[in-house]
C-alpha cells in the first residue's frame, strides 16, 4: 500500500514541477529560518563544552534590591560578599563556584591593541565547566587561593598573541597586569554567556579588594548538584540563606532577592522580563517561543495548504476511483497527508542542506564570536521533526477536504479517458 | 408501481429457495438545491438474482447512473430501501459501506477511469489495497491473475496511455475483478469502443458471469449487447418502465 503511495506521489510531484517548485521552496526556506533559530537556541541551552554538567548546575545570576519604601531596586549580579559570607557549604551540593561576568579589556601587543572578554574565576569553576584543553590545564584553588597572575586563554587569544606557537609559559598583559598563560582551550561560543571569555584569570588578582566588601557587583555564582534532583532542596536553602543577609545601611537597603535557577530559566527570565524577585517563568518563555515559530509557520503554510487543496482536487478522479474501490474516507486522509509529510520531507532535506550553508556563513561573520552552528543529529532531529510537524499541518485539512468528496462527484470530476 | 420483471412484482420472501443477491425497495432520489429539486428516481424497485446478467436501458438523463450509483453504494437514496447480498445497507456508516463496495462490488466505468500515474498492474492492484490482511506478493498474484483473465498479462509494466480503448478497459475489468466479488457494476462499458471492442468486452463479462457466476448489472445504450443479457430494465424520466 505504501509503495503504491508513494509511487504515485513522486508521479504527481514530477508532473506539477512549478507547484513542487513553489511548494518545496517555502518548505525550504522556512525550514533554514526556523533551523538557523533552533540551532542558535541549541548553541545556547543544549548541553555542550563546556556546559556538559547544566543539567544538573544552578546559577545565581541576578540579585534585585530594594530599598525599604520599595520605591527605588538595584538590579544586578551579586557581590562577592554576598555569596562568600551567606552561600558557603550549601547542603547538598558538589560544588559551588564564583566568576564574573566577561568584560572587554585590553591589551597591546606589538603596537596593536587587541580587545579581549575577561572573566575572572576561582578554581570549582573549572570543575563545574568542561573545558576543552589544547595546551597546559586550569586556573586552580591554589592559583585563587594566592592571587597567582595566572590566565587560561582561548585559542583565538593565543593567535592573536602568540600566532599559532605554544602559549603557556609565556605572558600576557591585559588591562596593565601581566599573567602567565597556564592553559589554553577552544573557543567558547559568544551564546553560552556564563563560560564564555577569550581569557580567564583567578577572581584574586583583581586590582583592588573593594570587591570583597560587596553585596552587589558582577559575580554569578554557579552551583552544581549531584543531580537535578536536589534542586528544590537547594532552591530552599538559596532562599533561606537571603534572609540572613545583613544590609550594611538598612536605611537605604534592606530587601534582597534572587533565585537559584537553570541556565534556561535565567533566559526565560530575560525573555519574558520577569524581574528577580519573581521565579522565573520558563513555561511561559516556551510558549513565547513556539508562538513565535507557529506564527513564522503560519504564512507558508497557509500557502502549502491552498497549493495542496488545488493540487487534491484535480485528483478527483482518482479519488472517486479509490473510494469506489473501498477506500474510506479515512484511509484517503491517510495517503493524501503521506504524501505531503513526503513533500515536507524533500523540502526539508534541502532545507537542511541549505540551513547548512547559511550556518555556516553566519558563523563566519563575527555576530556571534566562536558560533559553532553545527547541524548535529539533534538539530537534525529538530528539523526533521518540524518538516514533519509542517507537512501535517498543511496536508491534514487538504486531505480532509478531498475525502469528503462525493464519490459520484468525484468521478464525474475525472478527465475523460484517464483520471490525473 | 412500474415493474418488468415477475419476480419483482412478488413479495421477496415468496422467492424460496432463489437467493437475491441485490434488492431495491420504493427507491427515490432527488437532487434538491436551494431553488431547484431535481428527481433522478422515483419508486424503483428491483431484484436481483445471483449470477444474473441484466442491464439497464434508457435514454440520457433517465437516471441510469443514478440507480448503478445506488446500487454500487456510490450514493444513497433519499427514501427506499437497498439490500445487497442479504444487507440493508442504508444505514452504514463510511467506512462499512467502503468496506462492502471493496468486498462485493467491482465497477466498470464508460471512460475507463484507470489512474495514469501507476501502471497497469499497479492500477488492477488498488482494490486490494484497501484488503488489511493481504500481502503485496498475494496481491501482485492476485493482479496478475486478473490481468490474465483479461488477456493482458503481458502488459503489466505499462502505463494506461499507452494502451488502446479496449485495452484499458480490460485493464479497468481486471481491476473490477481482481477482488473476487459478486457484483459488477458496469456503466456503459462498451460506450467508448467500437463495436468488435465493444463485443470483445461483451464476451468477456458474459464469460464472468457464467464460469465465475458473477452477478452483472450493466447499464448500456446499445440494444444488440443489452439483448446478450438475461433481462432488460428500462428507465424513463427516472421511472421504471416496460
Amino acid at each position: 500500500m505504501l509503495i503504491n503511495y508513494l509511487k504515485i506521489a513522486v508521479k504527481v510531484l514530477m508532473r506539477r514541477k512549478f507547484f513542487t517548485f513553489i511548494s518545496l521552496f517555502a518548505i525550504s526556506f522556512t525550514l533554514v529560518i526556523l533551523m538557523i533559530g533552533v540551532s542558535l537556541l541549541d548553541s545556547t541551552f543544549g548541553p555542550g563544552i563546556p556546559e556538559t554538567r547544566i543539567d544538573r548546575t544552578l546559577g545565581i545570576f541576578k540579585i534585585e534590591m530594594r530599598c525599604p519604601e520599595e520605591e527605588c531596586t538595584w538590579i544586578s549580579p551579586g557581590g562577592y560578599k554576598l555569596f562568600n559570607r551567606y552561600f558557603q557549604n550549601l547542603p547538598n551540593i558538589e560544588l559551588m563556584s564564583l566568576s564574573t561576568e566577561a568584560d572587554l579589556s585590553y591589551s597591546y601587543h606589538q603596537g596593536e591593541k587587541i580587545p579581549s572578554y575577561l572573566k575572572r574565576t576561582d578554581g570549582e569553576f573549572w570543575k563545574i565547566m568542561e573545558f576543552s584543553f589544547v595546551e597546559g590545564g586550569p586556573i586552580t584553588t591554589e592559583d585563587e587561593r594566592n592571587a597567582n597572575f595566572v590566565a587560561v586563554i582561548n585559542t583565538a587569544t593565543r593567535h592573536k598573541f602568540f600566532g599559532d606557537q605554544q602559549a603557556v609559559g609565556r605572558t600576557i598583559e591585559v588591562d596593565g597586569q601581566r599573567f602567565r598563560v597556564v592553559g589554553v582551550v577552544d573557543n567558547v561560543p559568544y551564546l553560552r554567556q556564563i563560560p564564555f571569555a577569550d581569557i580567564w584569570v583567578p577572581i584574586s588578582t583583581y586590582k583592588t579588594g573593594l570587591y570583597r566588601d560587596q553585596l552587589m557587583g558582577n559575580f554569578i555564582a554557579l552551583i552544581m548538584a549531584p543531580s537535578s534532583a536536589d534542586f528544590p532542596a537547594i532552591r530552599e536553602e538559596v532562599q533561606a540563606r537571603l534572609k540572613q543577609v545583613e544590609f550594611p545601611d538598612p536605611k537605604q537597603w534592606n530587601q534582597i532577592s534572587a533565585h537559584a535557577e537553570t541556565f534556561f530559566e535565567r533566559s526565560s527570565r530575560e525573555m519574558t522580563g520577569t524581574p528577580a524577585r519573581e521565579a522565573s517563568q520558563p513555561l511561559r518563555a516556551m510558549v513565547l517561543i513556539f508562538a513565535a515559530i507557529m506564527l513564522f509557520m503560519l504564512l507558508p503554510t497557509i500557502n502549502l495548504i491552498n497549493i495542496n487543496v488545488s493540487r487534491i482536487m484535480e485528483r478527483a478522479g482518482e479519488i472517486g476511483v479509490r473510494k469506489s474501490f473501498g477506500a474510506s474516507s479515512w484511509t484517503l486522509v491517510g495517503q493524501f497527508v503521506l504524501e505531503n509529510v513526503l513533500l515536507t520531507l524533500i523540502g526539508g532535506a534541502i532545507g537542511l542542506i541549505l540551513s547548512r550553508f547559511a550556518l555556516d556563513a553566519i558563523a563566519k561573520t563575527d555576530f556571534f564570536p566562536y558560533a559553532s552552528f553545527q547541524l548535529n543529529y539533534r538539530i537534525f532531529l529538530y528539523g526533521l521533526a518540524m518538516a514533519v510537524f509542517f507537512g501535517l499541518l498543511s496536508g491534514v485539512y487538504p486531505a480532509w477536504r478531498m475525502s469528503r468528496l462525493h464519490p459520484v462527484d468525484a468521478l464525474r470530476g475525472a478527465v475523460q479517458g484517464g483520471v490525473r | 408501481m412500474t415493474t418488468t420483471s415477475a419476480a419483482i412484482s412478488q413479495p421477496l420472501d415468496t422467492q424460496a429457495g432463489v437467493e437475491l443477491m441485490i434488492r431495491l425497495e420504493e427507491v427515490e432520489k432527488v437532487y434538491r438545491t436551494d431553488r431547484i429539486e431535481t428527481v433522478a428516481l422515483t419508486n424503483v424497485n428491483l431484484a436481483v438474482r445471483t449470477g444474473e446478467f441484466i442491464s439497464i436501458m434508457g435514454p440520457s438523463g433517465s437516471g441510469k447512473s443514478t440507480l448503478l450509483n445506488i446500487i454500487g453504494l456510490l450514493d444513497v437514496p433519499s427514501s427506499g430501501k437497498v439490500v445487497i447480498n442479504g444487507r440493508t445497507i442504508n444505514s452504514y456508516s463510511d467506512r462499512n459501506l467502503s468496506r462492502v463496495r471493496n468486498e462485493e462490488i467491482g465497477f466498470i466505468f464508460q471512460t475507463f477511469h484507470l489512474i495514469n500515474d501507476l501502471s497497469v498492474q499497479d492500477n488492477v492492484e488498488i482494490p486490494l489495497l484497501y484488503r488489511r490482511s493481504m500481502t503485496g506478493g498475494e496481491r501482485r498474484r492476485l493482479a496478475q491473475e486478473a490481468l490474465d483473465r483479461v488477456g493482458l498479462s503481458s502488459r503489466v509494466h505499462h502505463f494506461p496511455s499507452q494502451l488502446s480503448g479496449g485495452q484499458q478497459q480490460r485493464v479497468a475489468i481486471a481491476r473490477a475483478i481482481v477482488g473476487k466479488p459478486r457484483v459488477l457494476l458496469a456503466d456503459e462499458p462498451t460506450g467508448n469502443l467500437d463495436s468488435q471492442m465493444g463485443d470483445e468486452i461483451m464476451d468477456l463479462l458474459e464469460g464472468l458471469n457464467e464460469q465465475a457466476g458473477t452477478t452483472i448489472i450493466m447499464v448500456t445504450h446499445d440494444p444488440r449487447q443489452a439483448e446478450k443479457t438475461e433481462r432488460i430494465h428500462r428507465l424513463f424520466d427516472g421511472r421504471q418502465v416496460n
